[in-house]
């Protein structure tokens, strides 16, 4: 297991190492969120009984910076290897598929859950909310940036320059997360948007992860907690699948 | 002897462009062993076929017993390789680099080693600093040390000596023909046919992706074989027409004769002195490997 252990480290340090970027400058943009669209929407929108706008936000904001943030680990780990070409330090070794993902996985969870950590810390202040069930706020934390985390080593195995990878970023994961329920609740939303909602699998990460702060959700937090392991078994078995035939990383 | 390194009918494609052509040959264990060739020869493919950088779409390669596709973690636990191409992690330092490295390899508390790697690589003073700030022969001592951290029975380097300064190449020489006395396999490639003659001692010669040559270095350059090749001036400078069957080439007031036997050095020089010339200048020709690369690649005997 050492080899999975070390090359964990290495992906942890790697983000370390340029925590003003990776952790400090997600952290800042939430709060400009939170700092801009409480102000704008606080008397608008009508989210969950008896819970205000702010709280309701705040739950919503950390999720997405996590799982942003575990894709663009894995992600942005595997492309600058690939184009600079030092990824071949990682493919001498007797590492297993298994041992590669995990600790590609598992490092960007971490990340995911640090820069989760500090949005918390900077946002809580400005009208803390309540953690019901933080068993359940965490595991969806954690099955959220670990999809996340596979969806980004994915990206980042099939991109062959940093253009294609921003492509994925901004046509599937932005609009995915941004769509998914971080800033409103959908129940207020027309009936076709509400449907359309259901169909994107970041919502049920974020209600999930919302339940656990409030017990009140849009969906049955178990339906969540299925669809985001389901979701995670696939694309496991996907990107595990992709490393055994050494997809565009073994000639 | 134990096979180190056993490529057995390789083929690989590159879309039309056939990289490697049925490459078979076997490298014994302690063998120096070099993989020459020109530009797109294959070696380096065949290289990236043997670390599981590159899958061949036929033929089998096992590095001491151990299938690089079916038994990959014991090839690979086998084999250093010293990539062509200079890479490096900007993130990290020397150190860090290496200790990386030997955590891939499942190797924990390796520090005695490193250390000994990095003095002998002259590495020592900037272990600690970070890659980015090394100079290019630098990083290439660091890749060298990079294949070395787990101890590999077979160690293969691919132009380890391109761009690096005369001192590198000499140390780097040392430390390697130490460890191949100490036991270790070694499979070069190089442009610089004169390491390799120094350093080798059995030859494969590729060309177009296939294996044109694969004999001892002795063989290759022809010792051991009663055939030699001389020169001669002569004075006046008119070859005696009885030897002209022997003629290679004539430059000047020189002549170059082909001799079957060293034997029939005796008869020729009577010949000469019967045609009432003197001997001037006189010089066994010693083939060098670049003449027997040269005219090999041409099809050729040297
Ligand atoms: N990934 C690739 N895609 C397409 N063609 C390739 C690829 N890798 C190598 N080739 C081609 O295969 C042939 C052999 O290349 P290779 O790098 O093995 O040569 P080499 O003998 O190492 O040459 P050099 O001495 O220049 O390093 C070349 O014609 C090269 O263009
Ligand atoms: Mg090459």
């Amino acid at each position: 297991m050492s080899g999975f252990y070390t090359l964990f480290y290495k992906e942890i340090l790697r983000f370390w190492r340029v925590a003003f970027q990776t952790v400090a400058a997600p952290v800042l943009t939430a709060l400009l969120y939170l700092m801009i669209f409480s102000h704008a929407l606080s008397r608008h929108v009508d989210v969950f009984p008896g819970v205000g706008y702010t709280a309701f936000l705040i739950p919503g904001l950390v999720m997405m910076s996590m799982l942003q943030n575990a894709f663009a680990n894995t992600s942005s780990s595997l492309i600058q290897s690939k184009i600079t070409g030092n990824i071949v330090f990682l493919l001498l070794p007797p590492l297993s598929h298994l041992e590669f993902f995990t600790a590609y996985v598992l490092a960007a969870v971490v990340r995911g859950l640090v820069v989760g950590v500090g949005v918390f810390a900077v946002t809580l202040w400005f009208d803390l909310p309540a953690l019901s069930h933080p068993l359940w706020a965490l595991a969806f934390a954690v099955l959220g940036c670990a999809v996340l985390a596979t969806l980004g080593l994915i990206a980042g195995i099939w991109a062959d320059k940093f253009d294609q990878l921003a492509a994925f970023q901004n046509f599937l994961i932005m609009p995915l997360t941004f769509l998914s329920g971080v800033f409103y609740s959908i129940h207020t939303l027309p009936p076709f948007w509400r449907g359309l909602s259901h169909a994107n699998p970041v919502f049920y990460m974020i209600d999930g992860f919302r339940y656990g702060f409030f017990g009140q959700s849009d969906a049955p937090p178990l339906l969540s907690l299925a669809v985001v392991s389901g979701g995670l078994l696939v694309l496991m078995a996907l990107a595990l699948r992709l490393l055994r035939a050494g997809y565009k990383l073994r000639h | 002897m134990t096979i180190a390194l056993d490529i057995q009918a390789v083929s690989k494609r590159f879309g039309a462009l056939t990289a490697l052509d049925q490459v078979s040959l076997s490298v014994e264990a302690g063998e120096f062993f070099a993989l020459l060739g020109p530009n797109g020869a294959g070696k380096t493919t065949l290289i990236s076929c043997m670390a599981g950088l590159s899958r061949p779409d036929s033929g089998h390669i096992r590095v001491m017993g151990h299938d690089v596709q079916h038994d990959y973690r014991a090839a690979r636990r086998a084999l250093g390789v010293v990539p062509q191409e200079l890479v490096f992690d900007p993130f990290f330092t020397v150190r860090e680099s290496l200790v990386f490295q030997s955590g891939y390899f499942g190797l924990k508390h390796n520090d005695n080693w490193i250390d000994e790697i990095l003095h002998k690589l002259g590495l020592t003073s900037k272990a600690n600093a970070n890659m980015r700030a090394l100079s290019g022969g630098m990083k290439r001592r660091v890749m060298v040390a990079q294949a070395l951290v787990h101890r590999p029975p077979v160690i293969v380097l691919d132009e380890p000596t391109a761009g690096v300064d005369v001192e590198l190449r000499q140390s780097l020489w040392v430390f390697i023909q130490e460890l191949n006395r100490a036991g270790h396999t070694i499979v070069l490639t190089t442009h610089y046919l004169e390491e390799a003659e120094t350093l080798c001692n059995r030859i494969a010669m590729l060309k177009a992706g296939r294996v044109i040559a694969l004999e001892d270095k002795a063989t290759l350059l022809g010792q051991g074989s009663a055939r030699r090749d001389i020169m001669l001036r002569l004075d006046p400078p008119g070859l005696p027409p009885a030897l002209e069957p022997l003629l290679l080439r004539r430059e000047g007031s020189k002549v170059w004769l082909r001799l079957a036997d060293i034997d029939q050095l005796g008869g020729v020089l009577a010949q000469v002195q019967a045609a009432g010339a003197r001997v001037r200048d006189f010089e066994v020709v010693e083939l060098d490997l670049e003449q027997v690369f040269v005219a090999r690649m041409q099809g050729k005997e040297a």
